[in-house]
């Protein structure tokens, strides 16, 4: 096995990356963590975008996740960051696996447009919602770990750097190991012709779904980590544009690396935060030629730097002579 | 002894193209029949109809004696009847390996594997067998993208065969092979697929390739099956010279 998919390997790394945070200034620490909840979402993107189908309403489970979560911690008290953020997974996949199975059957443009047509349903229902605060939303408290609360900045988002790095680097170890497995490799299959797959003998509209619950269920868990950060919740979450930042990181990171998600969440929001200092009225136009430059140099994703080049054009083999003159015409 | 394949009576119109009518064949076990006619004779909606891509309008389809008429293509693949195309249907950025070890694992059935990977282990290992059987083995892990027309449509007939299917439908298997590559085509598809002892139909243009192939040849003409019979016989019947073979033999 590659060392680069090295499930053991890579769980080392997100020790590595939760020690980073001890040394890191206070300022990266928050930028980080909002970086690791967006890829968490964005990586669900890329495990759907491998059967061809982008979704444009992520924020429809990424607002589940959230609302999810709040209203547990709101009614029962519970503040156990680990459990909110299995929580938000949970509320994530159960609508996930509802609505999966509906929208497979649609491909391209029509399962994206419904998607975001979803998103922005419950969006408008949360809005409509007094008892959920409409527009407005509600606070949570503040989240504890194991028992331990965090009374120290400093330690509290640190706390939440951690949680948010472990629960974002053990999906991307999953869908490092997805992406190699006979599962995978069948859900690009969809991709490529989901006709010769049915033809096969194997669902397609299968391998979709199961696909958009584990993308439901990181963005579940991602909408959990948002609200802990944020400590409050609003109709926003379920809003076209925050689903539009997880795409927008999709496409920045490709399809084709799980490391490349991390490292486009972490670009944007870097571009973002800078571009948001210096050129406080035009940073928008920055992040927009950002976006650009990336399709127009590299428009596989920034994953192509490393990963596109295992499928390098090879030298073909001789006709074996077993074969007579062959077939290829 | 039941046939393989028994289809009564089958109708199918689009509009007013009448595309199968009144077609009644039984195929028995270890058959290989061909299917001839012009383009537009039915051939083509026969084998669609036969895999549950197109419903028949009427008439019966039976696999073994149990029904199939209204199943899905993948119900029809899985009761054991598979299907190549006429122009290839592969996955065309994953490697001729990639593509067999996709049918493979869905041969097998059962869950896939999400954790099991798909470079390496039984799977692979068959998809790879497969290949071998075509003599292809050699363009394993060459994208499909970069393959001859000719590999491609092998490597289309090999997963087809991955079902180890009771009976095999080839469209047009010579199909943009080159003239002198035809039978060394066809006799790779052949020397593969007499592994498994399958029932094969396939349809085809070359009536050399017909009459070296087939054991039984049934000629269609605007959705009608005009002859059905050997290949000595139903190439010299008069009708199949006139509206099929052109009178060309």
């Amino acid at each position: 096995m590659k060392l680069s998919t090295n499930p053991f390997v890579l769980l080392g790394l997100v020790v590595l990356a939760v020690l980073f945070g001890r040394v890191i200034p206070a300022w990266t620490l928050s930028l980080a963590t909002v970086a690791a909840s967006k890829a968490l979402v964005a990586l669900g993107i890329v495990v759907l975008a491998r059967t061809g189908n982008v979704s444009f309403g992520q924020g429809l489970f990424f607002a589940a996740g959230g609302y999810g979560v709040a209203l547990i911690a709101n009614e029962w008290g519970l503040t156990d960051a680990v459990a909110q953020v299995l929580i938000g997974a949970v509320c994530g996949g159960l609508l996930g696996l509802v609505i999966g199975p509906l929208i497979a059957r649609y491909t391209g443009i029509f399962f994206g447009m419904l998607t975001l047509a979803l998103s922005m349903v419950l969006y408008g229902a949360l809005v409509k919602t007094t008892v959920l605060g409409g527009s407005d939303g509600f606070n949570v408290g503040r989240p504890t770990l194991f028992g331990a609360v965090f009374n120290d900045p400093r330690e509290a988002d640190f706390m939440l750097y951690a949680v948010s790095v472990v629960a974002t680097g053990l999906a991307g170890v999953f869908a490092t190991i997805l992406f190699k497995s006979q599962f995978g490799l069948t859900s690009l299959a969809v991709r490529e012709n989901n006709l010769r797959v049915e033809y096969l003998g194997t669902s397609a509209n299968r391998i979709v779904s199961i696909n958009f619950m584990i993308a439901a269920v990181f963005a579940g868990a991602s909408g959990a980590l948002s609200l802990m950060a944020q400590r409050h919740i609003d109709p926003e979450f379920a809003y076209w544009t925050t689903s539009g930042d997880f795409v927008f990181i999709a496409v920045l990171a490709g399809s084709q690396s799980v490391a490349a998600v991390f490292v486009a969440a972490l670009a944007l929001e870097l571009v973002r935060s800078f571009s948001n200092l210096y050129l406080p009225n035009t940073w928008q136009l920055v992040l927009g030629l950002f976006l650009l430059a990336v399709i127009l140099f590299l428009p596989r994703g920034i994953g192509s730097l490393w990963a596109g080049r295992r499928r390098k054009v090879s030298e073909p083999p001789a006709e074996p002579a077993a074969a007579g003159k062959g077939a290829a015409s | 002894m039941t046939p393989v394949l028994s289809v009564r009576g089958l109708q199918k119109r689009f509009g007013a193209v009448v595309a199968a009518d009144n077609v009644s064949i039984d195929i028995p076990a270890s058959q290989k029949l061909c299917l001839i006619g012009a383009n537009g004779a039915g051939k083509t909606t026969f084998v669609n109809m036969v895999t549950g891509y197109l419903k028949p309008d009427s008439g019966a389809i039976e696999l073994d004696g149990s029904p199939i008429g209204r199943r899905s293509p993948r119900d029809v693949a899985r009761l054991g009847i598979s299907r190549s195309f006429q122009i290839p249907q592969l996955f065309i950025e994953l490697t001729a390996a990639e593509n067999l070890t996709v049918a493979v694992s869905s041969a097998e059935g059962g869950r896939l594997s999400a954790t099991a990977s798909a470079d390496s282990g039984d799977r692979r290992d068959k998809a790879v067998a497969l290949l071998d059987r075509f003599g292809l083995a050699g363009h394993a892990d060459r994208p499909v993208a970069e393959l001859a027309g000719g590999v491609r449509k092998l490597v289309d007939i090999a997963m087809a065969l991955a079902r180890r299917p009771k009976l095999l439908l080839l469209d047009e298997p010579t199909s943009g092979v080159s003239a002198e590559e035809k039978f060394a085509t066809m006799d790779r598809v052949i020397h593969a697929v007499s592994e498994e002892a399958a029932t094969i139909v396939f349809v085809e243009h070359d009536m050399d390739i017909v009459s070296k192939y087939a054991d039984r040849v049934v000629a269609f003409y605007n959705g009608r099956i005009l002859a059905d019979g050997e290949p000595s016989i139903v190439l010299k019947d008069n009708e199949v010279r006139r509206y099929v073979t052109g009178g060309a033999r």
